[in-house]
């Protein structure tokens, strides 16, 4: 299957710092990929240069098989929804004013939303549990229902790939658990969703494949079971952790911090 | 919140009640339009205003014909013309910067036309050429408009463009200081003050042939912003994943403020406060969304400076108050009133 996201060799110093350095990164349809790391090891940047927000100065990134600088941001945005971790939202406008604001790549100057546009948005809505919400401004909701309302905003955009930063950030567990239960239906419908993850079990739960990133580089991609070794638990994020099943589900739980990394690098470099 | 804010169930009410809000600024608009036609210190009665605009000539005394058609008229679409400018920049830069202090000189155009008018009349040149007063200050409103985006780089940020608007601006009030400082003689430096203070007395068509063709462009520059404007509520990337080129905002955005106010300041002189408090007014009014304060924000505009214009020649008849210090005596203290209730709802 030809990856919808195709990223190679990609390398990225910000202000004298390397940040990434030749990583490879694909993802296709049908795909939930998570990528895992320590602070600082370049997980959010990854997910900027596949947004095309960060033109990286090596490598390139391949968008549906087209070269992402060849899209314009328009046609970017008709393939590609990001949600970044922090979003700020500037102007106290409705719940459903925002959400809307999904369908802009799709609608024409000065014309009213379609059919299409009004069957995603209320998609979104109902995925997201916001039918309530409609009319509230979004600066008076709290932070757990203001992230609901920009997932379904991303939700909105309808687009074949889906990358999102910590996207359960603020959740409660309830809605936790129905946003990966969407996520996975999402990519189970066909799309490719990549997810930036700090919970270790959500990610070993949830996710096809999971890319584990540190220092800028890929550590380790593959399965989960594969990949969250205690090898790989120790050298990248310096911790022992209990690895088991609850309930007929992986659950990954950290136990204990070692002092140091057995290369005796410093862990992470606390960038985020 | 607001009274306009989207209601779940009927999703279709708040386009009413923005095409309610438009139709009744238009209203207000069109009617201060016609008062502004009315007032005046000469005694002419609205039917003979009338019929002078309608025939130009029959049973109407010739002075009625020239006050109506060549000071009346003029002055009435300057004033709509200008507000319009000042109103709808003022949107677009609050919804560009998210910032709701932001205001139509913040990019340096209205300092930048001060400077250039007042250069025309410290040089001597206004007082051989009528037209050399308002193609000084648009001059000036081009040039500090170049320098300020040249500083700015074209894919600078809201920061670099605010940063590089404040250096021009200042700068260019050093210049106006030095400009008044040197000043041939007295009268020429009071000349310009009271050109700063901003005014639409003694205006007649030739402003408005000189001002109209650059100040609809601009208008029209900026009412297409609309979209860009509602996707930048999420951020600049969040705008820039919705599709939007926002160097393409940034330019049409500088643009069409650099035409619309850059012309209203070079005929009009400063005026102050209407950018700044008809946003801040309408926003509650289209429950937020920047798109929709755009033409709200135009006619809100319009409505005011009329307003404002046929308030100083009612007022004070006589000497006649100078229109860009009605507006600041009255926005000011707006803008007290608004400090005040916003500091009420945050603490």
């Amino acid at each position: 299957m030809a990856g919808l996201i195709e990223a190679s060799g990609i390398g990225v110093a910000l202000g004298g710092q390397r940040i990434l350095e030749d990583v490879d990164f694909s993802a296709s349809a049908g795909e939930l990929v998570g990528l895992i790391g320590p602070n600082g090891a370049g997980k959010t940047t990854l997910l900027r240069v596949l947004t095309g927000l960060i033109e990286p100065d090596a490598g390139t990134v391949r968008i549906e098989g087209a070269p992402i600088g060849e899209l314009t941001r328009r046609a970017l945005a008709q393939r590609l929804a990001y949600l970044p971790q922090d979003h700020g939202v500037h102007w106290a406008i409705a719940v459903e004013d925002l959400v809307t604001l999904g369908r802009l790549p799709y609608r024409k100057f000065a014309t009213p939303m379609g059919a299409a546009d009004r069957e995603a948005t209320a998609d979104a809505f109902r995925a997201m549990d916001l039918c309530g919400f409609k009319a509230r401004p979004v600066t008076e909701l709290s932070g757990g229902e203001r992230a609901r309302v920009l997932i379904a905003r991303a939700l909105a955009q309808d687009t074949a790939i889906l990358l999102a930063d910590e996207p359960a950030a603020g959740l409660d567990a309830a809605h936790q658990l129905e946003l990966f239960a969407l996520l996975r239906r999402l990519a189970d419908d066909g799309r490719c969703v990549v997810l930036v993850l700090h919970d270790l079990s959500t990610a070993s739960r949830f996710c096809d494949r999971l890319v584990v990133l540190d220092h800028g580089k890929v550590h380790a991609a593959g399965k989960a079971d594969k990949v969250l070794t205690s090898k790989v638990l120790r050298s990248v994020y310096g911790i022992s952790a209990y690895r088991g099943r609850a309930g007929g589900v992986p659950i990954v739980v950290p136990l204990k911090s070692l002092d140091a990394k057995p290369d005796g690098r410093p862990r992470g470099r606390n960038r985020s | 919140m607001s009274g306009l804010a989207l209601s779940a169930e009927r999703p279709a009410r708040a386009l009413i009640g923005y095409k309610l809000l438009i139709a009744a600024l238009a209203g207000l608009v069109s009617l201060a339009f016609c008062a502004s036609l009315f007032a005046g210190p000469a005694d002419v009665g609205i039917g003979a205003v009338l019929r002078a605009l309608v025939t130009g000539s029959g049973r109407e005394a010739e002075t009625t014909v020239l006050i109506a058609r060549e000071i009346r008229l003029p002055r009435a679409i300057l004033a709509l013309l200008i507000g319009a400018a000042l109103g709808l920049s003022g949107a677009a830069l609050q919804g560009y910067l998210r910032n709701p202090l932001a205001e139509p000189g913040l990019i340096g155009v209205s300092s930048g036309a001060a400077l250039g008018a007042v250069l025309a009349i410290n040089t001597g040149v206004a007082s051989g050429f009528v037209l050399a007063l308002p193609l000084g200050g648009l001059a000036g409103a081009f040039a500090a408009v170049l320098i300020v985006q040249a500083l700015a780089g074209l894919r600078g940020g809201p920061l670099t463009l605010i940063l590089a608007g404040v250096a021009v601006t200042t700068f260019a009030g050093a210049l106006m200081a030095l400009a008044l400082n040197l000043s041939p003689n007295p009268f020429a430096a009071l000349e310009m003050v009271f050109w700063l203070l901003g005014s639409l007395a003694d205006r007649s068509f030739v402003h408005v042939w000189l001002a109209a063709p650059v100040i609809v462009p601009g208008l029209a520059l900026l009412l297409i912003l609309g979209r860009d404007l509602d996707a930048l509520t999420l951020g600049e990337e969040g705008a820039a994943n919705l599709g939007v080129n926002l160097n393409h905002t940034r330019l049409l955005l500088i643009a069409g403020v650099a035409l619309s106010v850059g012309a209203a300041t070079a005929v009009a002189g400063a005026i102050s406060f209407v950018g700044l408090v008809v946003p801040h007014l309408l926003r509650p009014l289209v429950a937020q969304r920047p798109s929709r304060l755009l033409l709200s924000s135009m006619l809100g505009g319009a409505g005011l400076v009329l307003a404002a214009d046929i308030c100083v020649r009612v007022l004070t008849p006589d000497s006649e108050l100078k229109l860009g210090v009605l507006t600041a005596l009255f926005g000011a203290p707006l803008f007290f009133y608004l400090v005040i209730k916003t500091r009420g709802k945050l603490i």
